[in-house]
């Protein structure tokens, strides 16, 4: 139960300098991982208590607002699948509008997810263990909400089949040279690849679930049913489920070398991957002629944006869950929350070079017609929707060079807040403003979103919620296996502390079992 | 000197024994005494700990995996398919000029060959992984055990089989408690 236990402390007392004692500056310390001194066991406790307990009172409203939101959401795609593409606001001057915003705006959200998962764990920044699975999540959930929009968008859904090379009584193949069938392959490899991922670091953490579960059966045989009457275990059904999703896993030495080997592949190859795929995104505007689209700066650019909007989605995820579930913040600690918010200010400080060089280059370029594309950005009919996105990205992580700024959960909450809606709003610029003035006077026109536009997306903003919040409820939300490797009395060198004479011996211990 | 041994041990009750366990407390302890069982010779033995301990691998001398290889043959084993579908396809089986471009070029294909190579590689990084592991399987004699069980939560524990060639019920035993093992048991099959 001690996952769902109370914290018996007290509000922890924060340090003005060191915060909850892991914002140490000084290199030669390595500040804990782990709060708390918890032992293995803690930590089994912990991570496993948020999948076997009731949680708190706030899920089950949040999941019922959450569901509400989604089955909205699919009661609007039926009705958009009945009636047909004209329900949106897109037309013949505009007709890439909100669909492909929030396919590009939740396909980004994802990379912040593999971005941890892989390249956080080639550099070897062990931070990533207390975030990673979450993140993962996110990410896996983010591409289901991507994959719906274009998906919906063909018109004739009941023939978004024909995404694929499968054969077909017209006896075609797809176009290979378009970036929009690269885009489908991308797009399916990439969340095919996550799962895949997230699946096989789950399985050591489903088996340590099924291993519990039978042995609350063993201890007490006679515990509490699914359904008053129904006589199946609760204790039963989790040793089942989690128990086939472990494939019998025994935690053997021999196994842990070939997965160890296996989980360093995956990650050395969703490291290009997830570079690849919002490179590719970007082909789909880079490659055609469109002024605004037709940038070979597209590619970095994106993916910069992407990881960026990726971690402020993370942070907006993570923030009311370490405060929501109890202990939650001896795993994630304030330095997990303001490395996150640091490398935010990086890609936020690419992104916003990324734009300061899209104007630099219509200029530069000499074409008058890019040039003119990117002044009636700024000033055009959609200025709004221009500055928003400038203030929202690249003014709104500036706050974080200060320290006090990006170590306070608040602040990195509002601010994340603000960078989720500065990314959507980027996509929005991007594709929008440059359909509504093409080359011909007679392809200009404006956008605006009907009902359907916009019930639609805030129902993928629903799925999205719903599926999260079933992870929260019965997944190991932590990668319990990853976390007690970080713990100092993991390493086979180490040796307790001598027992304490006085304060400076202490902290000397301390300092030097955090290392190796 | 690998004699092959054909000997099967019996408990009082007639039940095939498997092996010999014993838990050990800290991970420090655990990789010591894989050290030892692996210089007195074991080989068909394993050991279990609630993660990867650092370096157990060369304390257990055991051999490097072949699942990079295997890994890398079928990532590009499908490159390659990824590749020759596109050129099948659009150069043999369905000639359509886009662009004015030639049917053959390579370029367009690039996105969808690496897209393919890396979907094969991880299919088979995670397949892979469960045959080298002789995984899925549904029981092992060692989950019998309730303190097995408890190897997913805290505990380090070491089990030599009793086909090992070497296996000596009491003999194992021993240099077993002369490492520091607690709580050691007969394992039934």
């Amino acid at each position: 139960m001690a996952g769902l236990t109370p914290e018996p402390e007290t509000p922890r007392v924060l340090d003005p300098i060191t915060g909850d004692g892991t914002l140490i500056d000084d290199p030669a310390v390595r500040p804990p991982l782990v709060l708390g001194n918890h032992s293995f066991h803690d930590i089994t406790e912990i991570v496993c208590g948020y999948a076997e307990n009731k949680p708190g009172r706030w899920w089950l409203p949040a999941f019922g607002v959450a569901s509400s939101i989604a089955g909205m959401g699919g009661l609007f795609i039926l009705y958009l699948v009945i009636t047909g593409i004209g329900t949106w606001g897109l037309n013949n001057q505009v007709d890439w509008a909100w669909d492909i915003t929030n396919f590009v705006f939740w396909i980004g959200i994802g990379h912040a997810g593999t971005l941890i998962s892989a390249i956080l764990c080639l550099l070897k920044q062990k931070w990533r263990t207390s975030i990673n699975r979450a993140a993962e999540a996110m990410t896996i959930f983010a591409v289901i909400c991507a994959a719906t929009f274009p998906g919906i968008h063909v018109g004739r859904q009941w023939m978004a089949w024909m995404l694929f090379p499968i054969p077909n009584s017209n006896q075609i193949w797809p176009n290979f040279r378009s970036p929009l069938l690269w885009d489908v392959f991308a797009v399916s490899t990439y969340g095919t690849v996550s799962a895949l991922f997230w699946y096989m670091g789950m399985i050591p953490d489903f088996a340590t679930l099924r291993d519990r579960a039978c042995l609350a059966l063993k201890r007490n045989p006679d515990g509490p049913t699914l359904l008053p009457f129904i006589p199946l275990r609760v204790a039963k059904l989790r040793g089942l489920v989690y128990g086939f999703l472990a494939m019998g896993w025994r935690f053997s030495s021999r196994h842990w070398q070939t997965y160890e080997r296996a989980y360093l592949i995956l990650a050395g190859i969703s490291t290009p991957l997830v570079l690849s795929v919002h490179s590719i995104v970007s082909f789909d505007f880079a490659t055609s002629v469109i002024p605004g689209w037709h940038a070979t700066i597209f590619p970095p650019y994106f993916v910069a944006g992407a990881i960026f909007g990726g971690f402020a989605m993370v942070l907006l995820l993570m923030i009311p869950s370490r405060e929501l579930f109890p202990n939650m913040k001896d795993l994630i600690t304030l330095r997990h929350l303001e490395n996150m918010a640091k490398i935010t200010l990086v890609t936020g400080m690419m992104v916003g070079f990324a734009y300061s060089m899209e104007f630099f280059i219509a200029w530069y370029g000499g074409n008058v017609y890019e040039l003119d594309a990117f002044i009636n950005r700024a000033t055009g009919p959609y200025w709004w929707a221009y500055w928003t996105m400038i203030s929202c990205n690249v003014l709104s992580p500036q706050v974080y060079w200060f320290k006090r700024m990006r170590t306070n959960p608040l602040v990195i909450f509002i601010v994340s807040a603000f960078i989720t809606v500065g990314m959507w709003f980027e996509r929005f610029v991007i594709i929008v403003t440059s359909l509504h003035r093409a080359f011909l006077p007679a392809e200009w026109g404006m956008f605006f979103p009907t009902p359907i536009d916009i019930c639609i997306f805030v129902g993928s903003c629903g799925v999205f919620l719903t599926l999260f919040l079933l992870f929260l409820r019965f997944l190991p939300v932590f990668a319990m296996s990853e976390l007690k490797a970080v713990l100092p009395q993991a390493s086979p060198h180490y040796h307790p502390p001598a027992p304490p004479v006085d304060g400076t011996q202490a902290a000397h211990a301390q300092k030097r079992g955090h290392g190796e | 000197m690998a004699r092959k041994s054909k000997k099967i041990y019996k408990t009082e009750s007639g039940a095939v024994v498997h092996g010999v366990m014993a838990e050990f407390a800290t991970p420090a302890d655990f990789y010591h005494a894989a050290e030892n069982v692996r210089d007195a010779g074991y080989t068909r033995w394993d050991s279990f700990s609630p993660f990867p301990v650092h370096g157990i691998d060369e304390a257990m001398g055991l051999p490097t995996p072949r699942l990079p290889l295997v890994a890398a043959v079928i990532g590009f084993t499908g490159a390659g398919l990824g590749y020759w579908m596109q050129q099948w396809m659009t150069a043999v089986d369905y000639p359509l000029v886009v662009q004015g471009k030639s049917y053959d070029a390579w370029e367009p294909r690039v996105p969808i060959t690496f897209e393919l190579g890396i979907l094969f590689t991880a299919f088979a990084v995670l397949i892979g992984m469960f045959a080298f592991n002789k995984l899925p399987r549904h029981h092992h004699p060692l989950m019998k055990k309730e303190r097995f069980l408890r190897v997913s939560d805290d505990r380090f524990i070491i089990c030599v089989e009793a086909v090992d060639p070497r296996f000596d019920p009491s003999g194992t035993r021993r240099m077993l408690e002369s490492l520091g093992g607690t709580n050691i048991e007969i394992v039934e099959e």
